[in-house]
């Protein structure tokens, strides 16, 4: 449910969608419902995929490191790569197609420059694990961590548009916060919203 | 209503049949060549509604028949072939829809094909039979469907062969068909598979009886076309299934009675397999269908390029693969759905893991029976809603 409510806040009603990652595809179901978008699926399991049919979505199994090149320029309003992007092979690849695919993209991640994940690393010596990221390194997903600073320095680089960032942080009741000061410090999890 | 807990059968039921394109008003086959009269075995579950919205045409593979769920006597040893997922309560619930299956021309089981009577002739037609396609063979189910006053098919759905008439009819016929079901499929037959149906074909032709087709009312090519059946099973089973169900296992384990002609499991399975086929196939059915799977080339008309063959389609697609199939590969499937994807059709995929090989889509399965349930109710009342708008 990470940055759900900010997705749903920032999708334009009757959005043509491509959800990368889409899991159970509780997301895009919402999307659905509240702003009525044409929403499509992509999933790594077939755990994922089944639930997502359950829901009456169109979601197909895939892993998006594989390509997304078929896909015709400009085919959606908007691609969403939420808690996605650290799990591919090749962000650099993925962030270029999703670029090109989407009119709009809105990546959201987990910061590694936030500052308990920093801490943790600084005084303990040892990868961080925290609510953030919850794996030891061994068997985790997150292959590609990276920090809100990244993802500008990377705008430069690839040549994309930054339309706006979101770095918020999670409180108990599940309601995303955003973080304006010092974001790259204080936000458990970047949120920007890029197009080419 | 809790749909996989609670199967029950579709019942006793009945093969009927539809003959149409008498002549002269044949059909005309791809080859250009006219066939007629053409009559179509078929059977239907449940009952059609009111709006005649609640249609699914189910498609039989290689070596099926019209008879795709319960049973025809009480005592009949089999149900019919796609009864684990055909029947009230079942996946393609014949308590909610209104279930036809159809046989294939070029069929041998009530359909017309080689060993029906030619009317030219008064004999056989054999080889005289004219060449058909997977085309064809959606065209005629056309009529069928036609006859029923359907508009629009909630579903086609089918696997292996039957997946290809499924893709076939959403092209063929855009305006009819709301979804499209292809499981353990491919929009065209690999070289292997080619490879394989002329290895079948060849067992036939070389056997003593085979007359170059013309064996009726005498003896029929059994070894040839018995032959043919235990390669198609093999192709039909994983390695580790294959193992696993018969491993290294004689029909008679002591180790002093072994002998050239004595039998391993999987020997005598297969043996098994083949003779009963003899008893309810025709060769030159066997012949002429495999050649129509050879052919078939959704691609081919498009200078290869499979996304424009989907272009003018109207169907959402469910397509289904099995990590184990070898026959009709994972590879396959995720051509197909990477062309409906580039012209942008709404598409499902799975790939589902299991060790039952090409088979698979024949024998219980939780996850085919949840996606094809959870996909047919989306479609049936997104047909409704759009319906009523």
């Amino acid at each position: 449910m990470i940055g759900y409510d900010l997705v749903l806040k920032e999708v334009p009603e009757k959005s043509k969608v491509l959800d990368l990652g889409c899991g159970d595809g509780v997301l895009l179901e919402m999307l659905q419902e509240t702003k009525k978008v044409k929403g499509y699926g992509v999933e790594i399991s077939e755990e994922g995929v089944s639930l997502c049919l359950e829901k009456g979505l169109y979601c197909y199994q895939a892993d998006i490191d594989e390509g997304l090149t078929d896909y015709r320029k400009n085919s959606f309003d908007y691609v969403i790569l939420n808690q996605t992007i650290q799990n591919t092979k090749r962000p650099d690849y993925v962030i270029k197609e999703v670029l090109r695919i989407g009119k709009t993209v809105i990546i959201s991640f987990p910061n590694f420059g936030y500052i308990q994940t920093r801490l943790h690393l600084l005084l303990q010596g040892t990868m961080p694990v925290n609510d953030l990221l919850p794996y030891e390194w061994y068997n985790s997903p997150n292959i590609h961590l990276l920090t809100i600073k990244d993802m500008r320095k990377m705008s430069g680089k690839f040549d994309f548009k930054i339309l706006k960032e979101q770095h918020f942080s999670i409180s108990a009741g599940e309601r995303s916060r955003i973080k304006k000061i010092n974001p790259n410090l204080t936000a458990q999890y970047g949120f920007f919203v890029i197009s080419q | 209503m809790n749909s996989l807990s609670e199967k029950k059968s579709a019942g006793i039921v009945k093969t009927e049949y539809f003959t149409f394109a008498e002549p002269p008003e044949e059909m005309i086959l791809e080859s250009g060549d006219r066939l007629g009269p053409i009559t179509l075995a078929y059977e239907t579950y449940g009952t059609l509604n009111d709006d005649k919205s609640n249609a699914i045409l189910i498609e039989h593979a290689l070596s099926g028949s019209a008879h795709a769920a319960g049973k025809h006597h009480p005592d009949d040893k089999y149900p019919g072939w796609w009864d684990e997922y055909i029947g009230p309560g079942k996946p393609f619930d014949s308590d909610k829809y209104f279930i036809i299956c159809s046989n294939v021309i070029g069929g041998c089981s009530g359909s017309t094909g080689p060993a029906s009577i030619n009317p030219a002739t008064g004999r056989p037609y054999a080889l005289d039979f004219p060449m058909v396609t997977i085309k064809d063979m959606v065209n005629a189910q056309f009529h069928l469907v036609k006859s029923f006053g359907i508009k629009k098919l909630l579903a086609v759905a089918g696997g292996s062969m039957g997946g290809m008439q499924a893709l076939q009819w959403s092209v063929s016929y855009p305006e009819m068909v709301n979804s499209c079901i292809a499981i353990a499929t491919s929009a065209y037959l690999s070289a292997q598979g080619i490879a394989f149906n002329e290895v079948g074909r060849q067992a036939i032709f070389n056997d003593p009886s085979w007359n170059e087709g013309n064996y009726y009312g005498k003896d029929v090519p059994a070894a040839g076309l018995s032959l043919a059946r235990m390669i198609g099973h093999i192709t039909y089973l994983s390695e580790k299934h294959m193992h696993e169900k018969f491993g290294r296992n004689f029909q008679d384990t002591s180790k002093t009675s072994r002998r050239i002609n004595s039998e391993f499991t999987v020997e005598s399975y297969l043996h098994h397999q083949g003779i009963k086929f003899v008893e309810r196939f025709d060769a030159n059915s066997y012949v002429y269908i495999t050649r129509a799977i050879d052919y078939f080339d959704m691609q081919e008309d498009y200078s290869g390029d499979l996304a424009a063959a989907f272009e003018d389609a109207n169907a959402n697609y469910l397509i289904i693969s099995f990590t184990t199939d070898w026959l009709y590969p994972s590879d396959s499937a995720k051509q197909i759905v990477k062309a409906l994807r580039v012209s942008g059709k709404n598409v499902n995929y799975t790939d589902i893991v299991t060790d039952n090989g090409h088979d698979a889509f024949l024998l219980p399965g939780e996850l085919l029976e949840k996606n094809i349930t959870n996909f047919l109710k989306s479609q049936y009342s997104r047909l409704q809603i759009s319906e009523d708008n």
